[in-house]
C-alpha cells in the first residue's frame, strides 16, 4: 500500500508476461518450495497409502457428478433461455420464476430439502415401494439426490446465462438465416445455439469451476466423493490439517485442467475479438 | 402472526415454543449478522488488495496472486473447514504461548473472518477491474490539481469505480448469504442448521425446509430490490447503456 503514494499513473493495465526469473520471484519460489518440503517431512502423511485407493475413487465420483450434472443442467439450460427470449409470455414466467427461485436459494438448502424432505416422503411411502422397486432402490441412496440438486442448480445458473447469450446474437446474423430461407430449426441449429454458445462459453468456464466447487456439499448427504473419502480419514486418524490440505491441492489441480481445457475449447472457435 | 400460521395449519412455525419459528428467526438474524459483517470484511479486504495488486511492490502483488488464485479455486467449503480449525487453533497455541489458557472462538465472529477472508478474494479481482477501467487522464487530472494519493483515491478512483464495480460487488453480496450456509458444516447455528434441526425433531421436513427457502428468497429479492436502487443512484450522469 505504501508504494500507492509514488506512482498512481500507473493505473494504466500493464500486460506483464510472466517472468518466472525475477529475482523476488526465485525468493518466493524457494520460501514456498521451503514450506512444502517442511509440510511434506514433518506432518503426518502415513496415512495416504491405505486410503490412496478410496481417494482415487472419490475424485473419480467428483468428476463423474460434475460432468454428469453439467451435461444434463446444460440440456436443461437451453431451453429454460430461449422460452426467457422467444417462448410464449407464460412460459418464459415461468422459466423466470425457475431460475430466480434456484438462485435466490443455498444449494446446501435445496440438496438437504430434496434428501431429508422429498427422501423422507419417497421412503415412507408403502405404494410407492410396492409399484416402483427398481425406482425405490436408488430413492434409498444418496446420490440420486446430489445429482438431482446439483443439476437443478446448474441448469437455473445456465438457464439465466444462456438467456443473455441468446439475446446477445446480433439480429442481422439470425434475419441473414432466414433469408438464405433457412426454417426456424435450421436456423436455431445452425446459427442461433452455436452462436449463443460461443458467446457464453467464457462464462460456462467459470460456472463450471464454480460446479465443481459446489460437489463437496453432496458429502453431507453422505454421498462418498472426494470430500467424503477425506472426512472420513479425518474421522479415522484425529487429523486436523493434513487430510484437508491434500483435499485442497486436489481440487486446485482439478480447476487447473478445466480451465486449461475450456481454454482449448474456447481457442478452436476462431474469433475476432 | 402466530394465530395465521396456526389457522393456516402451520403450527410448527410458530414463533412461541412449542413453534420453531423463533429458532429459524434466530439462525435467519444469524445468518444476516455473518453476511454483513463478512462482506464489510471482505469489502475491506477487497479495495486493500486491488490497491496492492495495482501498485504494489513486486513482492505484494506476487503473494496476493496466490491468495486470490488458490481460494477461488478451492471449494468454499473446504477453505472454511481449514480456516475455521486452522484460525482456532492457531489463536489458541498464540495465547498458550503467551501462558494463557485456551478460549472458546465465537462461532460467529469465526464465520465472518473465514466468509470475509474467502470473499475478499473475489472482491480483489472485481475493484481491481473496476478501477482499471477508470480513464487514467482523471487521476493525472487530480494529480495536476496537486492532490495527494490518498485523496486522489478518495475523492476520484473510488466514486469513479464505483459503478463499474456495482454489479459484481452486488453479485458477490448474494452469493455471500447464500455462502452463510456453509457455516452449517462447522456447527454454526445461522439458517439451515437451524431450520436441519428443527426437521429433525419434528419430522415435518418439508415444512421448514420450504419456509427456509421462503427466508433466503425474500432476502435475495429483497437484496435484488436495493441492489438496483443503488446501482441506478450511482450510475446517474453516465451515458450509454448498462
Amino acid at each position: 500500500m505504501s508504494e500507492t503514494a509514488t506512482t498512481p499513473s500507473a493505473v494504466a493495465p500493464v500486460a506483464r508476461r510472466l517472468k518466472w526469473f525475477m529475482p523476488h520471484r526465485v525468493a518466493l519460489i524457494v520460501i514456498f518450495a521451503a514450506i512444502i518440503l517442511f509440510a511434506a517431512t514433518t506432518m503426518r502423511w502415513d496415512w495416504l497409502p491405505q486410503y490412496a485407493g478410496q481417494l482415487a475413487v472419490g475424485v473419480w465420483r467428483t468428476l463423474l457428478l460434475l460432468f454428469s450434472s453439467a451435461i444434463v443442467g446444460m440440456i436443461f439450460a437451453i431451453p429454460l433461455g430461449l422460452a426467457q427470449v422467444t417462448g410464449p409470455r407464460p412460459l418464459g414466467w415461468l422459466a423466470a420464476g425457475f431460475c430466480g427461485i434456484i438462485r435466490g436459494t443455498p444449494l446446501l438448502l435445496q440438496l438437504w430439502l430434496l434428501y431429508y424432505g422429498l427422501g423422507s416422503i419417497l421412503a415412507a411411502n408403502p405404494e410407492f415401494r410396492k409399484e416402483y422397486p427398481e425406482l425405490f432402490y436408488y430413492i434409498r441412496q444418496a446420490w440420486p439426490y446430489g445429482f438431482l440438486a446439483l443439476t437443478i442448480s446448474f441448469a437455473a445458473y445456465e438457464g439465466e446465462v444462456m438467456r443473455g447469450a441468446f439475446k446477445g446474437v446480433p439480429r442481422g446474423e439470425l434475419e441473414a438465416a432466414k433469408a438464405y430461407g433457412m426454417s426456424r430449426w435450421t436456423m436455431f441449429r445452425r446459427i442461433w445455439l452455436p452462436r449463443a454458445i460461443h458467446r457464453a462459453l467464457p462464462t460456462l468456464t467459470g460456472d463450471t469451476v464454480l460446479q465443481l466447487k459446489s460437489t463437496p456439499l453432496v458429502a453431507t448427504i453422505t454421498v462418498v466423493d472426494a470430500y467424503g473419502v477425506i472426512s472420513k480419514v479425518r474421522q479415522a486418524t484425529y487429523l486436523t490439517y493434513e487430510p484437508l490440505l491434500l483435499l485442497a491441492l486436489i481440487y486446485m489441480i482439478l480447476t487447473g485442467i478445466l480451465v486449461v481445457a475450456f481454454r482449448y475449447l474456447e481457442n478452436m472457435v476462431p474469433s475476432k475479438r | 402472526m402466530d394465530s395465521l400460521l396456526i389457522s393456516l395449519g402451520l403450527d410448527v412455525l410458530t414463533l412461541e415454543p412449542p413453534g420453531w419459528g423463533g429458532v429459524l428467526l434466530t439462525g435467519f438474524v444469524n445468518s444476516v449478522y455473518i453476511a454483513v459483517g463478512a462482506y464489510v470484511l471482505g469489502m475491506v479486504i477487497g479495495i486493500g488488495g486491488a490497491c496492492g495488486k495495482l501498485w504494489g511492490g513486486l513482492v505484494t502483488r506476487d503473494l496476493l496472486e496466490v491468495y486470490t488464485t488458490v481460494v477461488r479455486a478451492v471449494p468454499e467449503l473446504v477453505l472454511i473447514l481449514i480456516l475455521y480449525y486452522a484460525g482456532t487453533d492457531g489463536i489458541n497455541r498464540l495465547l498458550a504461548l503467551g501462558g494463557y489458557g485456551p478460549v472458546d472462538i465465537n462461532g460467529l465472529v469465526a464465520g465472518i473472518v473465514v466468509l470475509g477472508f474467502v470473499l475478499g478474494a473475489y472482491l480483489t479481482e472485481v475493484i481491481r477491474g473496476a478501477i482499471k477501467a477508470v480513464p487514467p487522464g482523471e487521476i493525472e487530472a487530480g494529480r495536476a490539481y496537486g492532490m495527494g494519493p490518498l485523496m486522489i483515491f478518495r475523492r476520484i478512483i473510488f466514486p469513479a469505480m464505483l459503478p463499474h464495480a456495482l454489479p459484481g460487488l452486488g453479485n458477490y453480496w448474494l452469493t455471500t448469504t447464500k455462502d452463510t450456509a456453509l457455516l452449517a458444516v462447522v456447527g454454526f447455528t445461522e439458517l439451515t442448521l437451524a431450520t436441519r434441526q428443527a426437521a429433525g425433531s419434528t419430522k415435518h421436513y418439508m415444512t421448514f425446509f420450504l419456509a427456509a427457502g421462503a427466508i433466503y428468497l425474500a432476502l435475495s429479492i429483497v437484496s435484488g430490490v436495493v441492489i438496483k436502487l443503488i446501482e441506478q443512484r450511482f450510475r446517474r450522469g453516465m451515458t450509454g447503456h448498462a
